[in-house]
C-alpha cells in the first residue's frame, strides 16, 4: 500500500487511508459524512454509505482557475475557521493547479496544469472562481499571456465537470455590474457541453464546496440542481424562510435604523433593505465561521450576494418592495405632460364645439 | 434582466408615468371642458350646499336599500378591503413613504409626527381575501344579472380583472404558493402595473371622477333648487 503521507504517490491512496494518517477516527469521519448527507437532504441511512464510499474514493485530480476574482472565495474554504474535516477533504483531492496555493510559480505551475489536464483527461473536476472576461476576445484578463476565455474552452473540453465558485463565475457578478467593461459572463453562458454547478455566495458558505465535491466523490455525478445551475440542498429555499427572525417579519415588528430598539431587540430587518425574500442559500441553517454567524444574525440585511445581477438590483438599503419608481422630477415631468395633454385635448373639445355651434 | 428586475425597475418607472400623465391629462381634459350655459335663473345663488351630494350618493337611499343591498355591502367590502391592504400593508406603507419623501422632501413621521402605521401580514392577508371574494362575488352576480350583463362591456371585466388580480397575486405571494418567492412577487408588481397604466383609460378613473361628477351634479341640482 503507498504511503498516505507522502505527497507524490498521494493520489493512488483512498481518501479513508489517508485520513486515518492524519489522524482522524472513523467515528468523526462518520459525523461528519452524515451530517454532510443531512446538509444535502440525503436519507438518514445515506450517511454511513457517504462514509463508506469517500473513503474508498480515489482522489480525483481539480483544477482551480482563478479568473477575474477578488480571492474571496479561496479564502472562504482556506481561512474560514481552523483545519476541520471539510479543509482535510480538500487536502484529499489532488489539488493539481491553484495559483494561490501553489508553492510552484511561472512555467512550473504552467507545466503542472497542462501536466494535470493531459494525464486525467475526461476524469478531472474543473472549478472556477471569477469571471470570464469576453471583451477584446478576453484580453481583459490573462495569465501567462493566454486569456482566461481560452484557458476554459481549452479544459473544459476535457473536465468531467465544471463547478462554479462565487457569484463572480456563477453569475458574472461584480465585475458583470454595469457598465461591464470588460464584457464579463459567466462560466456557464460560455461553457454549454459540460455539467456545470454554480456555487454562488460573495464569497460561497464552504461547506457548499465541500458537500458538492463529497456528493461527487460518493456518487460519481453532481446533485440536483436548480434552474439556476445551483445544489437544490442548499439553494432550495430562501434566507427569509429559514431566517430565525422571520416571526418579527409576520408580526409586524421590524428594526427602522441600525440603532433603535428594534435593532437591539433583533427584530427583523426588512424595512433597512434585506434581500433575504428573494435569496436563495443556506446562510440561515448552515451559517458561518462553524456555524457561529451570518450576516442577519451580525444585524446587517441580506444582500442577496448569491444571486445574479445583485449588484445592479438597487440600493442595498432600500426596502425590497421599494421600487425603482422614478423621482420627483420624473413625476413632475409626467404631470406637466398629462396637464399639457389633457389642455390640449381640452382646447381641441373647445374648438369642436365652436365648430358645430357655427355650423360648419 | 430577470422578471423581478424588470418589474421593480423600467417596469414600475413607465407605469407610475403612465399613471401619473394619464389621470392628469384625464381629469385636466374634463375641468377645461366648457360647461353648458344655464340660462334659467338660480334658485339658490351662490352656495355650494351642492357638494353635499357626494356624500348622500354615496349611501343607498331607503326607497332602493332592498334592491342595492348586496350590490352596496358587497361593493363596500371590496373597496374597503382594497385600500387597507394597499395602505397599510408594512412593504406597501414603504413604497408610498419612499414616494412621499421624494415629493415632499420630509418623510411621513416627520410631517406628521406619527409613524405611517400598518397592520401585520395575517390581517392584511385576512382583508385581501375578503375582498377577492367579494369581488368573486360581484363577478358572478354582474354575470348572472341579465340586465347588468347587457350594459357591461370589455371595461368592465377587465377592469374587474387588474382590481382583483393584484390582490390574488399578493396574497400568493405573501404565502408563497405555486412558485418561487420572486416570480410570485414578479407577477405581482406586473399586475398593479398594469392596473397602473389601465388606470386612467378605463372605468377605474371613477376613483377620480366620482367626487368631481357628483360635486358638479349637486351644485347643478342645487342651482335649480332640486332636494338633495
Amino acid at each position: 500500500m503507498p504511503d498516505p503521507m507522502n505527497a507524490h504517490n498521494a493520489r493512488d491512496v483512498t481518501l479513508g487511508d489517508y485520513l486515518a494518517a492524519r489522524g482522524v477516527s472513523r467515528r468523526a469521519f462518520l459525523k461528519f459524512a452524515s451530517a454532510l448527507a443531512s446538509l444535502m437532504a440525503l436519507p438518514p441511512a445515506m450517511g454511513p454509505a457517504m462514509a463508506q464510499a469517500m473513503a474508498q474514493a480515489k482522489r480525483p485530480s481539480v483544477l482551480w482557475f482563478p479568473f477575474q476574482e477578488c480571492t474571496g472565495c479561496l479564502e472562504s474554504i482556506t481561512r474560514s475557521h481552523t483545519p476541520t474535516i471539510e479543509g482535510m477533504i480538500f487536502d484529499m483531492i489532488s489539488l493539481d493547479y491553484q495559483e494561490t496555493l501553489m508553492a510552484a510559480a511561472g512555467h512550473q505551475s504552467e507545466a503542472a496544469r497542462e501536466t494535470a489536464m493531459k494525464e486525467n483527461a475526461g476524469k478531472y473536476l474543473l472549478l472556477i472562481d471569477g469571471s470570464v472576461a469576453t471583451g477584446l476576445d478576453g484580453a481583459y484578463s490573462t495569465i501567462g499571456g493566454q486569456t482566461n476565455l481560452s484557458w476554459l474552452t481549452e479544459a473544459a473540453k476535457n473536465a468531467a465537470a465544471i463547478i462554479a465558485i462565487g457569484t463572480c463565475a456563477a453569475f458574472g457578478g461584480i465585475p458583470k455590474a454595469n457598465p461591464n467593461p470588460t464584457g464579463a459572463r459567466a462560466v456557464s453562458d460560455i461553457i454549454k457541453d459540460k455539467p456545470v454547478v454554480n456555487i454562488p455566495g460573495c464569497p460561497p458558505i464552504p461547506v457548499v464546496i465541500t458537500g458538492v465535491l463529497a456528493h461527487f466523490l460518493t456518487f460519481g455525478s453532481l446533485p440536483e440542481l436548480d434552474p439556476l445551475g445551483r445544489p437544490k440542498a442548499f439553494y432550495g429555499e430562501t434566507i427569509h424562510d429559514r431566517c430565525y427572525r422571520r416571526p418579527f417579519y409576520d408580526q409586524g415588528r421590524f428594526a427602522k435604523t441600525f440603532d433603535d430598539e428594534g435593532a437591539r431587540n433583533g427584530w427583523c430587518l426588512y424595512e433597512l433593505g434585506c434581500k433575504g425574500p428573494v435569496t436563495y442559500n443556506s446562510c440561515a441553517t448552515v451559517k458561518w465561521d462553524g456555524g457561529t454567524s451570518f450576516p442577519i444574525q451580525s444585524g446587517h440585511p441580506c444582500l442577496s450576494c448569491s444571486e445574479p445581477d445583485f449588484w445592479d438590483k438597487g440600493s442595498f438599503y432600500k426596502p425590497l418592495s421599494v421600487g425603482q419608481w422614478g423621482n420627483a422630477t420624473t413625476l413632475g415631468g409626467a404631470a406637466a405632460v398629462g396637464i399639457a395633454v389633457g389642455a390640449a385635448a381640452a382646447y381641441s373639445a373647445r374648438r369642436r364645439q365652436d365648430k358645430i355651434v357655427k355650423g360648419e | 434582466m430577470d422578471l423581478l428586475t424588470l418589474a421593480r425597475g423600467p417596469g414600475l418607472y413607465w407605469a407610475v408615468t403612465i399613471f401619473v400623465i394619464g389621470v392628469l391629462w384625464k381629469l385636466v381634459g374634463i375641468i377645461l371642458l366648457r360647461a353648458k350655459r344655464d340660462l334659467s335663473e338660480p334658485r339658490n345663488p351662490g352656495t355650494w350646499r351642492g357638494l353635499r351630494l357626494i356624500l348622500t350618493r354615496s349611501w343607498p337611499r331607503r326607497e332602493f336599500l332592498q334592491r342595492t343591498a348586496f350590490t352596496e355591502v358587497l361593493g363596500y367590502t371590496f373597496h374597503i378591503g382594497f385600500f387597507l391592504a394597499l395602505l397599510f400593508y408594512l412593504p406597501h406603507v414603504l413604497f408610498f413613504e419612499d414616494i412621499f419623501k421624494a415629493v415632499l422632501g420630509v418623510n411621513f413621521q416627520r410631517l406628521f409626527g406619527v409613524p405611517w402605521p400598518y397592520f401585520s401580514g395575517g390581517v392584511i392577508y385576512f382583508f385581501g381575501a375578503v375582498s377577492v371574494a367579494a369581488l368573486i362575488a360581484v363577478l358572478i352576480h354582474r354575470i348572472a344579472s341579465p340586465v347588468k350583463r347587457l350594459i357591461s362591456n370589455f371595461d368592465d371585466y377587465f377592469s374587474w380583472f387588474v382590481t382583483t388580480a393584484p390582490l390574488a397575486t399578493g396574497m400568493l405571494a405573501y404565502s408563497h404558493v405555486g412558485a418561487p418567492y420572486q416570480t410570485l412577487i414578479a407577477v405581482h408588481l406586473l399586475s398593479v402595473e398594469l392596473l397602473l397604466v389601465w388606470f386612467p383609460f378605463g372605468k377605474l378613473m371613477h376613483a377620480f371622477t366620482v367626487f368631481l361628477s357628483r360635486g358638479t351634479q349637486g351644485l347643478q341640482f342645487e342651482r335649480k333648487g332640486a332636494t338633495l
